[in-house]
């Protein structure tokens, strides 16, 4: 069967604003809205569109983290995935351990494709994708802007900092997306009372062979610096003086 | 105790990209790093050139291969993989380029990667921003085996010149993965400097309207020198080409002049702007969250105030 496999995280939603705690030890979380990471949520809204297409048969979305994480993957469900994998793991996962829980995914579901986020709006790593195409050997597409599937191959638009730059992948390949890829749908009530009956199978690390390993310690979270309050100009020649009184002109 | 930092170059064909010099300065925050510059090309005689002045630099490395004549981080990788087992740290810039690479050579040696370091505390404690900036995240390794790492650009002044590091080739024979082709690139060609290394900066918002509303800053830039920026939603509305966002996904850059025209201030504009030394900002709505930031503000209509300002430069 033709699959594609879309890896999802759960993050804090990308309206909340952000505060540092006190103590220094993360952000603030309870209470606070969570949501599937937008760029994921891209991934998703690819995938099914390809199945929509008919270049596909199943799309299957995952997630590795915590229980409250099956949240997300019902979500995800709701837009139309046919089933999810919860990998279940506690504390940090690293985009090292997700990737190699990935890739014990992988080789159970043999996927066509794998879409996944080019980033969590969360840690902001930007890993996971390429970090997963080099432990499966395969090519990787990031920053995904357009998609095109043809036998065997995929041809993918990249959003590079020099402009547009298109390459072309043999399958399997992981695939990462960019913003400008499309615009997710809207999950209607109907769809969540459904997902509720789809399947959602809850796996361990352990289970899998995946060793939960931290590399990196978290130290401490700062609040970012503040700029010092400017000064407000009337017009535009009152706006050139504060530059030249700058040295900036 | 020394670190032997290893950098991977980027450049277009025959010229460096300065985002290279920035990765030497982070690098030499490393106590007692030693650090080598690699360079994979076709032919990398001029790249390797122009890294060997870059001050501090100890090596210059050449992988040469007909394979390189494009960045490619499946084909570079393995390459890259083949000299770095000397190697305490391996640095790349936080560039499209070096995002995509750094994280798969990260994966294939089962490294920790510390994406967007803006500042290095030791050998292995470094600064990241996270959640686009809205904290500052402070990460340690363990020492034990080797780090990847991607540098923040905007957070480091680019290495002087003047060096005369030693140029060697590294005999590299490995297999090439066939699996991924370059097909084509569009690059708006331009003569004005380059976003990501321009002193000065023009960058306009939604509020410009059009893509014609647009050629009232390109005037303004080529009367300042200046390269045009856009935010998120100027690009979204197809006002601006995506090369040209700036901003948590787009480009992040530390400009001493930046003119924020238009803009209302999103979060995710803010981190790519939050290291240049001036900030202006010319919008209609005086609450814009711009004007937070701004170190100059200026309340009113963007299409009579650009000319005005044009006029009188």
């Amino acid at each position: 069967m033709k699959r594609i496999l879309v890896g999802i995280k759960r993050v804090v939603d990308y309206n909340v604003r952000i505060r540092v705690k006190p103590d220094g030890s993360g952000v603030i979380t309870d209470g606070v809205k969570m949501s599937v990471n937008p760029f994921d949520e891209i991934a998703l809204e690819e995938a099914l569109r390809i199945k929509e297409r008919g270049l596909a048969e199943e799309v299957i979305v995952a997630t590795v983290g915590a229980a409250d994480c099956q949240q997300q993957l019902r979500t995800a469900l709701a837009m139309g995935a046919d089933r999810a994998l919860h990998v279940q793991a506690d504390g940090v996962v690293e985009p090292l351990v997700a990737a190699r829980a990935l890739l014990k995914l992988i080789e159970r579901e043999q996927p066509l494709l794998v879409i996944l986020g080019k980033q969590a709006i969360d840690d902001d790593n930007g890993q996971t994708g390429q970090v997963l195409a080099a432990l499966w050997n395969r090519p990787q597409a990031t920053y995904a802007s357009k998609i095109e599937l043809n036998a065997g191959t995929a041809r993918v638009t990249r959003e590079v900092d020099a402009g547009l730059e298109t390459l072309e992948v043999d399958l399997p390949a992981v695939i990462t997306t960019d913003l400008r890829l499309n615009e997710p749908r809207y999950v209607k009530l109907p769809d969540i009372m459904k997902a509720k009956k789809k399947p959602l199978d809850t796996l361990t690390l352990s289970a899998l062979g995946v060793e939960q390993r931290q590399q990196l310690k978290l130290v401490r979270f700062d609040p970012p610096l503040q700029r010092q309050k400017g000064i407000r100009v009337t017009d535009a020649a009152e706006l050139l003086a504060a530059l030249k009184s700058k040295g900036l002109l | 105790m020394s670190s032997r930092v290893l950098i991977v170059a980027e450049h277009e064909g025959a010229k460096l990209n300065p985002s290279t010099a920035k990765c030497v300065t982070c690098a030499q925050g490393i106590p007692g790093a030693q650090i080598t510059i690699v360079v994979c090309a076709v032919d990398a005689a001029a790249v390797a050139a122009q890294a060997a002045q870059l001050s501090g630099v100890a090596r210059v490395l050449c992988v040469e291969n007909p394979a390189n004549a494009h960045a490619l981080a499946a084909v570079w990788a393995p390459q890259v993989l083949a000299i770095a087992a000397p190697f305490s740290h391996i640095l790349g810039p936080s560039t499209t380029f070096g995002k995509d690479l750094m994280a798969r050579i990260a994966g294939f040696l089962g490294a920790p990667q510390v994406s967007d370091i803006m500042a290095i505390e030791s050998a292995t404690r470094f600064r990241r921003p996270v959640y686009a900036g809205n904290a500052l995240l402070t990460v340690e390794s363990s020492g034990e085996g080797q780090l990847v790492g991607t540098v923040r650009t905007a957070s480091f002044q680019a290495a002087a010149g003047g060096g005369a590091a030693p140029i060697e080739k590294a005999a590299v024979s490995v297999e090439l993965p066939t699996h991924t082709r370059f097909v084509s690139v569009s690059a708006a060609r331009s003569d004005r400097p380059d976003l990501q290394t321009a002193r000065r900066v023009v960058s306009g918002g939604r509020a410009l309207g059009s893509a014609e509303g647009f050629k009232i800053l390109y005037r303004l830039a080529d009367k300042l020198g200046a390269a045009v920026g856009a935010s998120r939603a100027a690009v979204d509305a197809g006002y601006a080409p995506n090369e040209m966002q700036v901003g948590q996904t787009g480009k992040i850059i530390a400009p001493e002049l930046y003119v924020a025209v238009g803009i209302s201030g999103a979060i995710q504009h803010l981190t790519g702007i939050k290291d240049a030394r001036t900030i202006v900002a010319i919008n209609k709505d005086g609450e814009a969250p711009i004007f937070e930031v701004a170190d100059i503000g200026l309340v009113g209509d963007l299409f009579q105030i650009i000319p005005e300002i044009e006029r009188l430069l």
